[in-house]
């Protein structure tokens, strides 16, 4: 056998030019270094003639009329979160039906798809392309490689960006609907199951062959609120609940009341007031994560008594985020993925909260998203290297535990990228020299702040003077990583086989890392 | 340099209470910003988990870089089992400020003493370099603090329990605080006397955010130099009081230096911005300006 040539990227991974299951690597070069060329990929036309009706009896109905065949692509969103029952629904009807070999798109996968896993394992689902996996599933892959090939991480830009150039090929699109009406148009902010923003499926049904609406509140033709428009829409079934409204969404955001993460959080504000950005007309995205939320109410207290007037927030919106706009601290409010309960109330209600799909939010190949204009990211991470390279999706055990969300596209577009994390979980030390997957790359990364200090990435000189002139004190990244070292010891590092069970794609569709499985 | 103008000891204007039994609070607590924290060792361990406690925080003192906030053990009481273990085991470690719960007598100060004293010649420990907070908690403890306060040397600071001694008085204790207001008066003479800080006790009731910025402006109107506190956050809330304003500070600046200038410091007045400073309000400036020194407000 040959041996296959190794190459190495831009964050010093060493990556085989060719993955089985994968097909060839395109080394990551830089966060804006890849140029698209050529066309967007186009679906087939659609035809209809009036008196034409889309709703089917049944999911398996909706199914065999879109054709679905063995080896096919079909895709799932993930904004019914732990509450999905749709993903499970299709998925139990595929592999009722017979039908093998499919190729999983979802734009995350959650706690409430962990059946899906026996799908894999008798060979109904044979690929897996997602943004995160975590629990069982996430386990038999880092470990035993059930899959038998590697799952595909994309970013959501990433995702978007793949669909759009046709590196993801949807066949069937199946589409959770909260509010749909007889022709298909739908919305994700009215019914019993509401989620809010559908900001993951309106990429795919541009591009997908097929899509079918599946949704638990029919309403008749004309829907007044459209997020997803009949045009894109082939099947509609109606199915007594999409989800549980209880994990849906969380009821109300709450600041954190953890001393460690309000105090990363205070620190992380002086840090962003320090660098200046915070003025009139600032935009700002913040994650969902404890320190993250809570480096919003700082930071309204700075902008309330210095009468700061921001242009907008972005993300992955939470409660907090829409306090800040309708409280007029903020003009505008772009929401992807709607967190809580208020944030989809919202959604309906304010004409300032406006919604967008994936690909308006982080996709590096169209013609213009949101994330690039950004002044300031706030990012959580499951480790960090000196290289101000992050992790967010693998354990330092090497399991397979979290996702890459939004937080490449966001680092990669915001002017200022801001790096919340405990210096130590339990006793598992965060910084460190490498981490073990990269995932957003440390040339995207400004600034670190933990409990124990913060680092300023030394490309940012102008972040460091700032810092420096307003008296905050910093330190090396190396040297916060010798003082955690020498609380925690240094860790054994995990035993890994040569398989490759996970493909780490940069938002460019370069390959930032591979996932290994792990050492029996 | 005159009594007028002493240079600025540390600022002790939060002691963050912390179990000594906690790992992560043994890793974490100091960066909170306290200026002190006090590991506990008494009333927060169980009796079967003392001595882990006890030894888990004197590999915590060997390892961890605590760096300028100050270190308190609040020790067992020296007639039970576990005390003169406590100091025999954290003294070598490191440690250097211990809390004596229930103070009541000097003699008790002066048992500690001679402990201290013995620790520090069997480990080469410069004599008197370990320092002790007396706590007084009971009615008998307050009417000893000046005994108290000047049994012995290593006294720096002294501290008043509300809980304890409105158990031992047989009062209610209410969020005014009318109850302790003469028990604490005492304390802060006493502690004024013999020129070491007096330190308030707790505030218990945690959401009431508004009665806790009112007991905090009265500790500073009364004298005290600190206040003991039992949750990270609420030692923003007591620096912010207890740190003199940007005003105050510039206005005892130039007074200070105008002192200093005049040299008057064995009498006399002076003139600043057209008004006459005497030796009682020159202190005063001068203690605001140790205090924002000590707080790191200004160098």
């Amino acid at each position: 056998m040959n041996k296959l040539k190794i190459i190495r990227n831009k964050v010093n991974r060493e990556l085989p030019e060719y993955i089985e299951g994968y097909g060839e690597v395109k080394a990551y070069a830089g966060p804006f270094a890849t140029k698209p060329e050529g066309k967007k990929y186009a679906p087939t036309k659609g035809f209809s003639k009036p008196g034409d009706k889309k709703l089917v009896e049944t999911i398996k109905e909706a199914i065999e009329k879109c054709g679905l065949k063995d080896g096919m692509t079909i895709s799932f969103h993930h904004h019914l979160r732990n509450g999905d029952y749709v993903l499970n629904m299709v998925m139990d009807e595929i592999a009722k039906m017979g039908i093998k070999n499919i190729n999983l798109v979802a734009s995350s996968l959650t706690k409430a798809h962990e059946p899906i896993l026996e799908h894999i394992k008798s060979g109904v689902i044979t690929g897996i392309n997602t943004s995160g996996l975590r629990g069982t599933i996430a386990k038999e892959i880092s470990k035993n490689n059930i899959l038998g090939k590697p799952v595909i991480f994309r970013t959501h830009g990433g995702r978007a960006r793949a669909i759009e150039s046709g590196e993801i090929k949807i066949d069937i699109a199946f589409v959770a609907a909260p509010t749909c009406d007889t022709l298909g148009n739908m919305n994700g902010h009215e019914g019993k199951s509401a989620f809010g923003a559908m900001g993951y499926p309106m990429v795919d049904v541009k591009f997908a062959n097929k899509v079918v609406a599946i949704t638990d509140n029919l309403v008749p033709f004309p829907l007044k609120n459209i997020s997803i428009e009949m045009t894109d829409v082939d099947y509609i079934v109606e199915v007594e609940e999409i989800g549980d409204p209880e994990k849906i969404a969380t009821g109300a955001t709450r600041i954190t009341k953890n001393p460690q993460e309000l105090l990363i959080a205070e620190k992380a504000s002086e840090v962003l007031i320090a660098s200046g950005v915070i003025k009139n007309g600032f935009s700002f995205q913040a994650g969902s994560g404890g320190s993250s939320l809570a480096v919003c109410r700082f930071l309204k207290e700075y902008m309330r008594e210095n009468e700061i007037k921001g242009s907008f927030a972005s993300g992955g919106a939470t409660g907090y985020l829409v306090e800040f706009l309708e409280e007029g601290y903020f003009d505008a409010l772009f929401d992807t993925q709607s967190f809580d309960t208020s944030v989809i109330k919202s959604l309906g209600k304010n004409a300032n909260h406006i919604e967008m799909s994936s690909s308006m939010y982080a996709n590096p190949h169209n013609k213009g998203c949101v994330a690039h204009q950004l002044d300031m990211m706030i990012l959580s991470a499951t480790e960090i290297d000196t290289d101000f390279n992050i992790n967010s999706l693998t354990g330092s055990t090497g399991m397979i535990m979290g996702a890459q969300g939004g937080a490449p596209d966001t680092a990669a577009g915001a002017k200022l990228t801001v790096v919340v994390a405990p210096t130590m979980r339990k006793r598992i030390p965060i910084v460190t020299d490498k981490v073990t997957t990269v995932v957003t790359p440390g040339e995207t990364v400004d600034v670190l702040v933990t409990e124990r200090g913060i680092c300023v990435n030394p490309r940012r000189k102008d972040i460091q003077e700032a810092l420096d002139n307003a008296g905050i004190e910093t330190k090396t990244i190396e040297k916060l990583r010798e003082e955690v070292e020498k609380l925690t010891g240094k860790p054994e590092k995990t035993q890994y086989s040569d398989t490759i069970v996970g493909v780490v794609e940069y938002r460019d569709g370069t390959v930032m890392d591979v996932i290994k499985q792990i050492k029996k | 340099m005159g009594k007028a103008t002493r240079a600025p000891k540390k600022s002790r204007r939060t002691m963050l209470f912390s179990p000594a039994n906690n790992p992560k609070m043994l890793a974490m607590a100091h960066l909170y910003g306290s200026d002190c924290v006090i590991f506990d060792l008494e009333d927060a361990i169980k009796y079967a988990e003392k001595d882990a406690a006890r030894d888990l925080f004197a590999e915590a003192l060997k390892t961890i870089d605590y760096g300028d906030t100050e270190i308190y053990a609040r020790l067992n009481p020296l007639y039970t089992e576990f005390g003169e273990k406590d100091v025999r085991v954290l003294v070598p470690a490191g440690l250097r400020y211990m809390r004596l719960a229930m103070t009541d007598t000097p003699e008790q100060i002066k048992e500690l003493d001679a402990l201290l004293t013995e620790v520090e010649k069997e480990h080469g420990i410069e004599i008197g370099s370990c320092k002790i907070q007396a706590s007084l908690e009971t009615p008998t403890a307050v009417n000893n603090a000046y005994e108290i306060a000047t049994a012995s040397d290593r006294v720096v600071t002294m501290s008043f329990g509300a809980e304890d001694f409105t158990r031992t008085l047989g009062a209610e204790r209410t969020k005014e605080g009318k109850e302790i207001f003469v028990a604490k008066s005492m304390v802060v003479m006493a502690a004024a006397r013999a020129g070491i800080d007096a330190i308030d006790t707790v505030w218990a009731f945690l959401d009431d955010i508004e009665g806790f910025k009112k007991e905090i402006q009265d500790s500073v109107n009364m004298g005290f130099a600190g206040k003991s506190c039992v949750h990270p956050s609420q030692i923003k809330e007591i620096h912010s009081i207890f740190t003199p304003s940007k005003k105050e500070i510039e206005k005892s600046l130039i007074i200070v230096k105008a002192a200093e200038e005049a040299d008057i410091e064995n009498g006399g007045v002076i003139q600043v911005n057209g008004k006459m400073i005497d030796i009682p309000i020159i202190s005063k400036a001068q203690k605001v300006v140790n205090l924002a020194k000590a707080a790191g407000v200004i160098k």
